[in-house]
């Protein structure tokens, strides 16, 4: 597997920018941070739009150090702007093909395939102006992908769309790993988002990389703030073991039974799962005569009473990690420990695609 | 009495006059305008300032200058001296010098407007998108700031047209050198041949209004795409 190796130094309005990482490039790796930590200024300066102090390897193509410094259009990446940017003299056929014209080597990425994807056949021979924001952004995702690149780079592709046209357009983002194999990082400042599309996790504030590691483990870690978020949320990952009559999926995690609305794939499909802390309760004796579908033996590894009436538990299930939002009274009148098994009641799953470790 | 003969040469002069000046600022204009709408350089202003100078000079102390220079003992001269000659000053070709240093601003200023409104954005795009330096800038730059060079063009070949002091001063009255349109009605004025100076002078008027007419139009249809 090959990664991407980068260190930036630099001056960034009233702080300094100074990051050293190694992203490993299987699926998405999300630079998740505030708005003015950096985030895109990082990511510009791994496509060499930004030229500051560093390095930065993609495996054993060296694209930045002392001495080299490739250009842009040498590298072979992709790059989806925030604004969708489409070349207005150009029609929606032409922009597509702009950068696979320009190409080199082998087409693994066919116009067809990203036509089909993207479902933008209808808009091939329109003028960019007459599209909507979500089609411009799905236009300006094949451009980028059509250009066969080894990495894409995505700043915020969403941000500047609506709420319409971002659940429009997350479903093909989520397709694109799956379809493509194509690595990426994803700039955003959203968590959601981030949950939905990542499996890994560079977490960045004041121009300074925090944490980084899988999604899970910065998601649930007692010391970082995701676990005390009103919407906080665990994914997991889990094994298809087949579909019931009843459009329920049945998975495996950690050898207990967990039923997921959907199509999950097929049997041994490794998935992922995304559990709010919010939806998950706790009972010491297993309960009975419940609507729960879900129920899972889980182990309580850390309880930490938050600001206001409730409490975050972190639990420990196999070797993955679950997060239940209560209040600290039912702490109290459980008398609920670190160490304790529990039963814990999951109310809500949703399957999220994307690559499972 | 009418001599149509008379009044073609001096059209002529003008017409060649203004197509060469334009053609030679538009590949020289290019360039400049694209340094100064891209440029970090502190000092880039100054430079822009010197582009911009014929703006406010009067033409005159303009037309002073160019005659030093291409005068016989001036640079003009020493080239001229190449072919034997000893002036560029009172030639055709020391017009279009003149021509061209005059009309720069008129065309570097709206290719320099539309670099600029353009943004540096299109050129990053194109650059994730392979394209090398010359080749963004001639399928992404060139085509995104065609408006610009449109009205360029057309204010750059219309104030070859219109000038007079400039050419007064370094070309004088030589009939079908240096004799252009504005001369020519000043000439015929002051020999009294209305008639004449009537016909090229309204000849001039509707040339004018068709040229403020169709960059306005340019200008608006720019305004529409943009917006």
């Amino acid at each position: 597997m090959t990664s991407l190796s980068a260190a930036f130094t630099g001056e960034l309005g009233a702080f300094r920018l100074d990051v050293a990482f190694d992203a490993p490039l299987d699926g998405v790796t999300a630079l998740f941070g505030p708005s003015g930590s950096g985030k895109t200024t990082v990511l510009r300066a791994i496509a060499g739009l930004e030229h500051l102090k560093g390095r930065c390897a993609l495996g054993r193509h060296v694209w930045q150090d002392a001495l080299h410094f490739v250009p842009v259009h040498k590298r072979g990446i992709g790059y989806v702007f925030q604004e969708p940017s489409l070349f207005p003299h150009l029609s929606v056929r032409a922009n597509l093909l702009y950068g696979n014209r320009r190409a080199r080597g082998a087409r693994a990425i066919t116009f067809d395939a990203v036509v089909e994807l993207l479902k933008i056949w209808k808009l091939l021979d329109r003028a960019p102006e007459r599209l909507s924001g979500g089609e411009r952004q799905r236009v300006s995702l094949g451009r980028a992908l059509l250009s066969q690149p080894r990495l894409l780079l995505l700043d915020e592709p969403m941000s500047a769309l609506d709420r319409g046209a971002k659940e429009e357009i997350l479903p093909y983002f989520e397709a694109l790993h799956t379809a493509l194999g194509l690595p990426m990082i994803l700039v955003s400042h959203d968590i959601a988002e981030v949950e939905r599309l990542a499996s890994h996790m560079l977490l960045m504030s004041n121009g300074k990389i925090t944490a980084s590691g899988p999604l899970n483990v910065l998601l649930t870690r007692p010391d970082l703030p995701f676990h005390q978020n009103r919407d906080a949320a665990a994914v997991l990952t889990a094994r298809v073991v087949g579909q019931e009559s009843d459009g329920l999926a049945a998975l495996d995690i950690a050898g207990q039974r967990l039923l997921v609305a959907g199509e999950a794939g097929a049997p041994g499909d490794a998935v992922r799962v995304r559990i709010m802390a919010r939806d998950v309760s706790l009972a010491v004796e297993p309960p009975s005569r419940t609507t729960i579908l879900n129920i899972l033996k889980a182990e309580i590894t850390a309880i930490e009473a938050l600001r206001g009436p409730d409490a975050a538990v972190t639990l420990g299930l196999g070797n993955q990690t679950l997060l239940a939002r209560i209040t600290q009274r039912s702490v109290a009148a459980l008398d609920l420990r670190v160490g304790q098994p529990v039963f814990a009641q999951v109310k809500g799953v949703a399957l999220v695609t994307g690559p499972a470790q | 009495m009418l001599a149509f003969s008379d009044l073609w040469p001096p059209i002529a002069l003008t017409l060649s006059l203004a197509s060469i000046t334009t053609a030679i600022l538009l590949v020289i204009g290019t360039p400049i305008a694209w340094w100064l709408a891209r440029s970090q350089w502190r000092w880039k202003e100054a430079v822009g300032a010197v582009v911009s100078l014929p703006l406010v000079l009067p033409p005159t102390v303009l037309g002073f200058y160019l005659l030093l220079m291409l005068g016989p003992y001036g640079p003009g001269g020493a080239i001229a001296g190449l072919w034997g000659g000893r002036t560029l000053a009172f030639s055709f070709w020391g017009l279009v010098i003149g021509s061209v240093i005059y009309s720069m601003p008129f065309v570097v200023q709206p290719i320099r407007n539309a670099f600029e409104a353009m943004g540096n954005r299109p050129m990053e795009v194109a650059a994730t998108l392979r394209a090398s330096p010359l080749d963004r800038f001639l399928t992404v730059a060139l085509p995104l700031a065609r408006p610009g060079f449109l009205s360029g063009a057309v204010l750059g070949f219309a104030h070859t047209v219109g000038e007079f002091g400039v050419v007064l001063m370094i070309g004088g009255n030589i009939p079908g050198q240096t004799k252009v349109l504005s001369i020519a009605i000043y000439d015929y004025v002051e020999r009294l041949q209305w008639m004449e100076a009537h016909i090229l002078s309204l000849g001039m008027v509707i040339f004018a209004f068709l040229v403020i007419f169709i960059t306005l139009s340019i200008d608006k249809r720019v305004a529409r795409v943009r917006a």
